[in-house]
């Protein structure tokens, strides 16, 4: 990759993470919110926990850490960080 | 002597790190580029070391008692609040990791003011931004030895000054001996030590109250608001949403952790260290702030930061209090450690070397790196003893200030062409002015946290700045983008 190609990468695994970033945060306010805010008396429970928590907290969690696996492995790309002047050289 | 055994694993843990730290040193020292390898461990960090010092780094006091203190009070929705942290390793890491990667080995960048001296090649910026780096750092790591001192007086039952003498000690000593690699070691050892804390914590705490149905019935009858995401009322919507700027994406902008991202091997290590940070920082928040809001309801009528101890020194036999113990004890530690080599980067490389002598010998400037760092420690040291309010006072605007004065200059310096030294600098003044103002007058737009229309000021001060300044130079264009 030259130091172009290299940038364009980078410039797409930050778009990337944002995205996830922001997955994350509407998951998170969804379930903690979508299903918090009615009356305690409404509540449901899951493992002990009240559902908006294990739904938001404990399942987001989860489902965060395994996407980003699966991203990071499927989109993120070897880069070489020394200044090889735009050669090429193949390893991406 | 209950006292005793709560002491000794807290002592051989010290020992160990110290043993690291003479070890690191004793290998580094043979390479020829000092400053390199002091104070950026010869960009050598692999995915799991990187992850463990990013981490170790930003839980501080807060997050093993601060925080689940405020959880044992308020309950679920403060643990709602700290998964907020949770991204943050990764959007760190994703965004600034392989960027700075480049650029801080095409220009030998070993400080985050080395980087944007290059970008905006400024005087006033590299001087102000070393000088906020030094004083907020330095309030910041006062403030976390007198929190790990007075942790260590309510589990053991020695003084405040054997605390901050035992520990206090023991992180200047490694960090002023091995640098940055045994700082990123010991964080990763430290690292461990947390999770094993707090995996020893949650599972006796929830034994210890007949199950997690168990405590929420109890939860539901004596405090029914404790289960709801606002605790009825007392933690809002804006105010809970303002941490998704202060310890969520702002954290971009702290210097000790963009500094982590010039620090790595390889693309490897940055893609591990996502992944396993993101595993840990959420088992870390989940956990320990779940042994919190439970902990209420097992262990009741304890208060604020005495709610973690005294939970541990309940529930826990007194040798896993000690190894628990260490688990505060690591996460200050690492916290101070990292700030501690970082002001010291900051008085030696970019200030000392840039405007004060200039030409130093290898050999000398390795004496005067230690001879700094300790003085450093040694200072921050003897405040942490009898801490003048000033200290307080500067503290309240550390975590904050930092990110009102780097975000954006840093950020925008990588992403944006446009980008140049009179929007950085006009950004930093307005973002370090508008959040003291906000803060002193504790002006709060709608509920939210100060730094929340900082940044924005901060955004439009160096928007306005950019588009009307002076343009970069061809060689910074050239440098950043190549073309």
């Amino acid at each position: 990759m030259n130091f172009k190609e290299k940038n364009r990468q980078i410039n797409k695994e930050a778009k990337i993470t944002v995205g996830l970033y922001v997955f994350f945060f509407i998951w998170w306010f969804a379930f903690a919110y979508g299903l918090g805010l009615r009356d305690i008396s409404e509540y449901t429970y899951i493992l002990g926990f009240p559902a908006w928590f294990f739904y938001s907290c404990i399942l987001g969690y989860v489902v965060i850490s395994a996407l980003l696996a699966f991203v990071v492995k499927k989109y993120f790309k070897d880069i070489d960080f020394d200044d090889n002047n735009g050669e090429d050289k193949n390893n991406g | 002597m209950g006292n005793m055994m709560i002491l000794i694993p807290m002592i051989l843990y010290l020992l160990l790190m110290f043993g690291i730290a003479i070890y690191t040193n004793s290998r580094s020292s043979d390479n020829g580029n000092f400053m390199e390898e002091y104070f950026i461990g010869g960009r050598s960090m692999g995915g799991f070391v990187l992850a463990m010092t990013l981490i170790a780094t930003y839980s501080s006091a807060s997050s093993f008692v601060g925080g689940p203190g405020v959880a044992y009070s308020t309950g679920y929705a403060w643990i709602l609040l700290s998964m907020i942290q949770v991204p943050t390793a990764f959007l760190t890491l994703g965004v600034l990791g392989k960027k700075f990667a480049i650029i801080s080995r095409k220009i030998n960048a070993v400080t985050v003011t080395d980087y944007l001296k290059a970008r905006y090649d400024n005087h006033f910026i590299a001087i102000t931004t070393s000088i906020a780096m030094i004083v907020f750092f330095s309030a910041a790591m006062v403030a976390q030895f007198i929190g790990g001192a007075k942790l260590f007086e309510a589990v053991t039952g020695y003084s405040y000054v054997t605390g901050l003498i035992i520990f206090g000690i023991s992180v200047i000593l490694y960090t002023t001996i091995g640098g940055f690699k045994a700082v990123a070691i010991t964080d990763a050892i430290q690292g461990v030590v947390m999770i094993l804390a707090t995996t020893f914590l949650l599972v006796a705490i929830v034994n210890a109250g007949g199950g997690v149905e168990n405590i929420t019935a109890k939860m539901i009858e004596t405090n029914p608001n404790a289960l709801t995401p606002t605790a009825g009322g007392a933690v809002s919507i804006p105010f809970i949403l303002s941490f998704w700027v202060l310890v969520g994406f702002a954290v971009l902008g702290l210097p000790q952790t963009t500094i982590r991202c010039m620090g790595f091997k390889d693309s490897k290590s940055l893609h591990n260290a996502m992944v396993i940070g993101t595993v840990v920082v959420g088992f870390l928040m989940l956990g320990m702030h779940l042994v919190g809001a439970l902990g209420a309801y097992v262990v009741p009528g304890l208060s604020g930061d005495g709610a973690i101890p005294g939970i541990t020194v309940q529930i826990l036999s007194p040798v896993l209090a000690g190894i628990f113990i260490a688990g505060p004890l690591a996460a200050i530690m690492s916290t101070v450690d990292s700030m501690l080599i970082l002001a010291s980067a900051s008085i030696i490389k970019d200030l000392y070397l840039n405007y004060g002598k200039g030409k130093v010998q290898e050999k000398h400037l390795n004496r005067i790196s230690f001879i700094t760092t300790g003085i450093i420690g040694l200072i921050v040291f003897i405040f942490a003893i009898n801490p003048p309010s000033i200290i307080v006072w500067i503290n309240l605007f550390a975590f904050g200030g930092l990110e009102a004065a780097f975000f954006w200059p840093t950020i925008l310096g990588l992403y944006w062409k446009k980008a140049n030294a009179d929007g950085a600098m006009l950004s930093i003044i307005l973002g370090i002015g508008s959040f003291f103002i906000f803060t002193i007058y504790s002006i709060k737009p709608f509920g939210m946290h100060q730094i929340v229309p900082t940044l924005i000021i901060a955004l439009i001060a160096f928007v306005i700045g950019s588009l009307f300044g002076r343009k970069n130079s061809e060689a910074t264009i050239k440098l950043f983008w190549e073309e």
